[in-house]
């Protein structure tokens, strides 16, 4: 288990991390998610060593490394940039870490190539890495850092610096790859779909706080803060507090707890449509199927009973 | 039009000021024949000034090689107060005088002087001796390595070093495999150019080095000396033969350039 406990970081006049307290269970796959300048990465450093908090202590597995050096750690770290070894091959660059801890030619050689076929890098061990592409090269760098079989591994926006396509793979491949592996692993990412889609437990941060942590379902379906909510998926709001456009029903006819709603803008994408409308002059979005819109057969000027499909999804504090 | 006036204004200027001067030096170099240029170059005199210059570089280049590294990675991995200061410090030789800072090395290491009086009082002469003229030349030679690693320590930027800390190396295993690697053109570039100053330099040198025949003469003060006393096969031989290191050096330099950046 990774436990922060109390962890406060500032940089200047800036706090980057305030009383930040939070537990990370072994071997799960943890996202660090929130917006940038919120901490997420200060803390997944201050775990590494790479920075050190100004109070505070970190333990990893049980023993406290508050103080310890990075290089006594035993995590593996991945840079949002690679930090590729640019003049060594593919092969030097994952065996660096054995090579360090001076274990046998013929040891480092079957692990580098054990770990080059599980990120599918076999062909490329000798080349060097300015001839890979980004996603390769992100690859060559996890198992660099999986090599030597960190206690847990970290990684900084791993996918960021990749185009879309490439980063929808990688991601999906990090999953299996966790499932196979199963080292602790906490990843620092901005973007909520990537956290939900990857991570078995989500830590929302934000203005160098915790917000809230829990499963991608708990999260998604009770948020602890607007901020929460609207963080992780679309929001709209309705008679003051904050929905989900897919939890709005439309109706044609008025019923209980509904309220009246002009239409003035529907827009069809793909399967979902989406329904703009203003309840008492205030601007309002609902998400219906394709469907329930046909069925209503909505246009721009007619009146709809709006209400809020229960159980609500609304913060619950 | 204008471009072919420009490139014949440039390659006049260039041909009274570089070609003329040293094609005449090879001319009255060799216009007795290859016979006494090489008698010329190997006379005791001559060979103990290159002697005496090498003793001189190649110290001053291996300092210079330490200390710049050392000093690079402050200014561009730490910041700290008096950082500014440091580096407009790191430029001040290439501002002053040679013969200035000669001078100046003399009232601080001469025999009467309290530095140089306690060395002298343990048998080690600094000024009129080989200490001195190393100090100085690794003076005027100072920021040469230094600048040539600076921006590419800061083009690397840190990453890969904390990358190698994650993965267990200490903090000189990371700059030996890591960092030296990475900075080993930028590094052999500043070398080649502290190298090529060094061998050439003449007025700091001149002043701390008293340059005494067959003793603290390097070969730009046999040059100057040799000239002075109308012994010129000599002059010509030896200045011959410091344009022949300068355009080797120049090459070096070429082959060493372009490699920057690339992998």
């Amino acid at each position: 288990m990774i436990r922060a406990s109390h962890v406060c970081k500032n940089f200047g006049d800036f706090a980057a991390l305030t009383d930040v307290s939070v537990d990370i269970p072994t071997g799960s796959l943890t996202a660090l998610l929130g917006p940038s300048g919120g901490g997420k990465s200060t803390l997944l450093r201050i775990i590494a060593g790479l920075e050190t908090p100004d109070s505070g202590t970190i333990e990893i597995a049980g023993a406290d490394s508050t103080r310890m050096s990075p290089q006594n750690r035993n995590v593996g770290f991945v840079f949002q940039h690679y930090a590729a070894f640019k003049h060594m091959t593919v092969a030097s660059n994952v065996g660096f870490g054995l090579k360090i801890r001076k274990r046998s030619k013929t040891e480092i050689t079957k692990r580098v190539n054990e770990l080059l076929e599980l990120v599918h890098l076999e062909q490329f061990a000798q080349r060097y890495p300015a001839q890979l592409s980004g996603g390769q090269r992100q690859r060559m760098a996890l198992a660099r850092a999986l090599a030597v079989e960190p206690q847990v591994l970290l990684l900084d926006e791993p996918f960021g610096a990749l185009d879309a396509q490439v980063r929808k793979e990688l991601r999906a491949w990090l999953r299996r790859l966790h499932d196979d592996v199963h080292v602790t692993t906490v990843f620092v990412t901005h973007d909520q779909e990537e956290a939900m889609e990857v991570a078995d437990s989500i830590v929302v941060m934000a203005d160098g706080k915790i917000q809230q942590v829990g499963t991608p379902d708990e999260l998604y379906e009770r948020p602890a803060s607007d901020f929460v909510m609207s963080f992780l998926g679309p929001v709209t709001t309705l008679g003051g507090r904050l929905v989900r456009p897919h939890d709005l029903v439309l109706s044609a006819e008025p019923v209980d707890g509904a309220v009246a709603a002009v239409v003035e803008r529907v827009v069809r994408l793909g399967f979902e449509v989406r329904v703009d409308a203003t309840v008492g002059g205030q601007p309002i979005w609902a998400q219906v199927t394709r469907y329930r819109s046909q069925l209503l057969d909505l246009r721009p000027g007619d009146t709809v009973f709006v209400r809020v499909l229960e159980p609500a999804a609304s913060p619950v504090g | 039009m204008a471009k072919v006036s420009l490139r014949v204004v440039a390659l006049t200027y260039l041909l009274f000021l570089l070609v003329l001067p040293v094609a005449v030096i090879c001319w009255r170099t060799f216009a007795n024949g290859f016979g006494p240029f090489w008698d010329a170059l190997t006379a005791p005199s001559a060979v103990h000034a290159f002697q005496v210059t090498l003793q001189v570089a190649i110290p001053a280049v291996i300092a210079n090689t330490i200390f710049g590294v050392g000093v690079a990675i402050l200014l561009v991995r730490h910041r700290f107060v008096g950082r500014k200061v440091l580096s407009a410090l790191i430029d001040l030789p290439l501002a002053v005088s040679p013969v200035v800072v000669g001078l100046a090395l003399i009232l601080v290491y001469g025999r009467f002087a309290p530095i140089g009086g306690w060395f002298a009082d343990r048998g080690i002469d600094i000024i009129f001796a080989i200490p001195g003229m190393i100090l100085a030349t690794i003076f005027v030679s100072l920021p040469l390595v230094v600048r040539a690693i600076a921006p590419v320590l800061e083009e690397i930027g840190i990453e890969q070093e904390q990358a190698a800390w994650t993965l267990g190396a200490t903090s000189w295993q990371a700059f030996r495999r890591v960092t030296i690697p990475a900075i080993r053109w930028a590094l052999a570039y500043g070398m080649v150019l502290a190298l090529a100053r060094c061998l050439g330099e003449y007025g700091a040198v001149a002043v701390v080095s008293g340059n005494l025949v067959d003793q603290t003469q390097t070969l730009t003060l046999f040059v100057q000396e040799r000239f002075g006393n109308f012994d010129a096969q000599s002059a010509y031989a030896a200045s011959f033969a410091l344009a022949v290191i300068a355009v080797a050096t120049l090459l070096l330099i070429q082959l060493l350039r372009p490699k920057e950046g690339t992998r």
